[in-house]
């Protein structure tokens, strides 16, 4: 644990492998840009591998005021007990206020144990961040400049605001796309700090026989217009529907979680709160009852169509356009009116 | 030889199916309303603790912390194959989030003096899948999570191939250790039908009607053994609310704005209306 210390830098750790960065890094270094400025405190970025010190140039471009390395032949892997103590070490030394993590495979396995080690709190899957003042009613004391870590509540339509007031550095983790990126600015720069965390074979607890990685074979943030099905599709068989509407709309398809957990459609596939943000053209959802852990994760699309056979389904109340029936009998309808249509225009 | 296994599980509500009538006029969650489950990836941990004890030999104890009620999955796990179950039931483990919960956990696991702990990657209620990691930390256990195959256990220690969402890894973790596992991993095996008549009949001492003495159901070994926070030897610093360094400065319950919003028929009239619609501002075509 550290003290609370207002001048602490906001930190992003910069997650790479094989020295290509996650988009999610990325995304946070424009979040955590806009916090440090309300902060009025720098900006900073772990950067831990080996031979990985090019790589800062694209940290300071994407907002870093600083890089933190720790550049160690051990370190070429990702592994829980070395990165831990890597970053640990880090944190130690520098003392940042907030530490900004991605919800990766990594992110998800590094950050609680850096937490359980600094005996910091730590919210996962924050679906947004901001600065604002904290009053413990029972003690009445007012903590001010607190990092709100704001996410949907188990059930319901209910967001959580969560605060660490006291046991420092303040830790988040975010999923990617929750945090829109902005352009870098070439040719910017910044100060690298070169970081000794006197790394040793022991912190390497684990033997890895083999890594394979696999490219994701969807790309539902890119995607101009996402088709998504939720568990009122019914069955497997039934998501074709979904296939179908995407097919003949040039778009890609998703889930809700229920749909996911039914087996419908693969878990890259989902959209939500633990699943992906997505912000296309147009987001038609079918099927789909509209939880607040779904729309976390669509609600900015720039159009939403809802098709849903409950007049009162929530998803209907983010929708800009709706259809209120049996997707058996609608979707195909649509998919005729589509193909009319599109052929109307190009004869036109 | 043979592993002294443990399994961390928790019971939580079926958050699958929040439907309206899970939610009360305020807003608020109506647990009642809830079905209470054995989260569903600690099943895939029991299953990987019984598969290792059953080609090893060993002993797999459950435990969880909870309010009595959780025995439910404790009784569970007895049906299914598990040796021993143990209840953590304190009210001062009371607001208790994931840092003073893994505390907790943890001690219990010493005082078990495990070989192999297994967890589920994440509690459905939550999605935090931050408990087993800082158990992993405060016990100063090798660490592995996402377990979605188990290759073997042997002298160098437990092999697994983790699912990293994308690809996977083969490892393996030095014991003791502290495994994460995913319910792609296996098929939890169902109750076996002698234990299920012996073991529905097992309850922890808060469960037993008046007059029913626990030695008598300890002697038929139906007594569910419940620790305290003592028993735990915790330190009561780190549990409950000043264990917890997060805090719930809000509850906003959402009202979702309904903004410009146009319906149309389900027929085919009301979709060749809204595809045009949607042809004409360029959404689509
Ligand atoms: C910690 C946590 C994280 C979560 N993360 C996510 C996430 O990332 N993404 C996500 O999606 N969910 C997430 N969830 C789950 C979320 O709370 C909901 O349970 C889920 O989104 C519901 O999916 P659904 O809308 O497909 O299913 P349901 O809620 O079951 O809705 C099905 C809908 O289909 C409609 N329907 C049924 N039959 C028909 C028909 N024939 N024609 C037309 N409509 C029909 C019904 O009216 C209903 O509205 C999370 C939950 C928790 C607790
Ligand atoms: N109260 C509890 N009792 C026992 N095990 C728990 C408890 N809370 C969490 N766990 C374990 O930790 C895992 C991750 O939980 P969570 O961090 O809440 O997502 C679960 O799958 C369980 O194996």
């Amino acid at each position: 644990m550290i003290e609370v210390n207002k001048q602490g830098e906001v930190w992003v750790f910069a997650e790479q492998e094989e020295g290509h960065f996650a988009e999610v890094p990325l995304e946070l270094l424009s979040k955590g840009r806009e916090l440090a400025d309300q902060l009025g405190v720098g900006l900073g970025t772990v950067l831990i591998g080996s031979g990985v010190e090019g790589m800062a140039k694209t940290l300071f471009e994407h907002g870093s005021d600083k890089v933190y390395l720790v550049d160690d032949a051990k370190l070429a892997q990702y592994q829980t007990a070395s990165y831990t103590k890597a970053v640990c070490h880090c944190i130690e030394a520098y003392k940042p206020q907030i530490l900004l993590v991605g919800a990766s495979a990594i992110g998800r396995d590094l950050c609680p144990t850096v937490a359980s080690t600094m005996k910091c709190g730590l919210t996962a899957d924050c679906t947004d961040l901001q600065i604002g003042t904290h009053i413990e009613k029972r003690t009445d004391t007012t903590y001010e400049n607190l990092l709100y870590q704001i996410r949907p509540a188990f059930g319901g339509n209910i967001i959580a605001t969560i605060v660490n007031p006291q046991r420092w550095p303040q830790m988040a983790t975010v999923r990617e796309g929750v945090m829109p990126m902005s352009e870098a600015t070439p040719g910017r720069e910044g100060e690298l700090v070169r970081v000794n965390t006197g790394i040793t074979e022991d912190d390497l607890k684990l033997i890895i026989h083999e890594i394979h990685r696999e490219a994701s074979k969807v790309d539902l943030k890119g995607a101009r217009i996402v088709v998504a099905g939720g568990a009122g599709l019914g069955n497997k068989e039934n998501f074709k529907h979904v296939w179908d509407l995407a097919h003949c709309l040039g778009g890609t398809a998703a889930g809700s979680r229920a749909a996911v957990d039914l087996g419908y459609i693969p878990h890259d596939h989902q959209v939500g709160q633990t699943g992906t943000t997505v912000r296309p053209a147009l987001y038609i959802a079918i099927g789909i009852s509209g939880a607040i852990q779904h729309t976390a994760g669509m609600k900015e699309s720039a159009k939403i169509l809802a098709i849903n056979s409950d007049p009162k389904a929530d998803i209907f109340k983010v929708a800009h356009y709706g259809i209120c029936g049996d997707l058996n009998e609608v979707v195909p309808m649509l998919i005729k009116a589509i193909r009319g249509g599109m052929s109307v225009k190009t004869n036109g | 030889m043979g592993y002294n296994i443990v399994v961390c599980a928790k019971q939580v509500p079926d958050t699958k199916r929040i439907t309206g009538d899970a939610m009360k006029e305020d807003g608020t969650v109506n647990r009642a309303a809830l079905p209470a489950i054995f989260n569903p990836e600690d099943l895939n941990a029991l299953e990987t603790a019984l598969a290792v004890r059953d080609a090893h030999g060993g002993t797999v104890t459950v435990v969880t912390m909870g309010p009595p009620n959780a025995c439910e999955i404790l009784r569970d796990s007895l049906c299914r194959g598990a040796d021993k179950a143990i209840l953590v039931s304190d009210r001062r483990a009371a607001a208790s989030d994931t840092l003073a919960t893994s505390y907790i956990l943890s001690q219990a696991v010493r005082k078990l003096n495990a070989d192999l702990v297994f967890c589920g990657r994440q509690a459905i209620d939550g999605d935090t899948a931050q408990v087993g990691p800082q158990m992993a930390e405060k016990l100063g256990f090798t660490l592995v999570t996402y377990l979605e195959e188990l290759i073997n256990v042997g002298n160098d220690g437990i092999r697994v191939k983790r699912n990293v969402g994308n690809g996977w890894e083969d490892v393996t973790a030095k014991l003791p250790a502290l495994v994460t596992v995913l319910d792609t991993a296996n098929t939890p095996r169902p109750y076996m039908s002698k234990r299920l008549m012996k073991f529905k009949k097992a309850k922890c001492a808060l469960e037993l009607a008046e007059g029913v003495c626990p030695d008598a159901m300890a002697e038929k070994g139906l007594l569910i053994d419940m620790w305290d926070l003592d028993a735990l030897e915790c330190d009561m610093q780190w549990v409950g609310m000043a264990g917890s360094p997060t805090k719930v400065n809000r509850i906003l319950s959402v009202v979702l704005a309904g903004g410009d919003y146009e319906e149309f028929e389900p027929t085919e009239a009301g979709a060749a209306k809204l595809v045009s619609e949607l042809i004409e501002e360029h959404t689509i075509g």
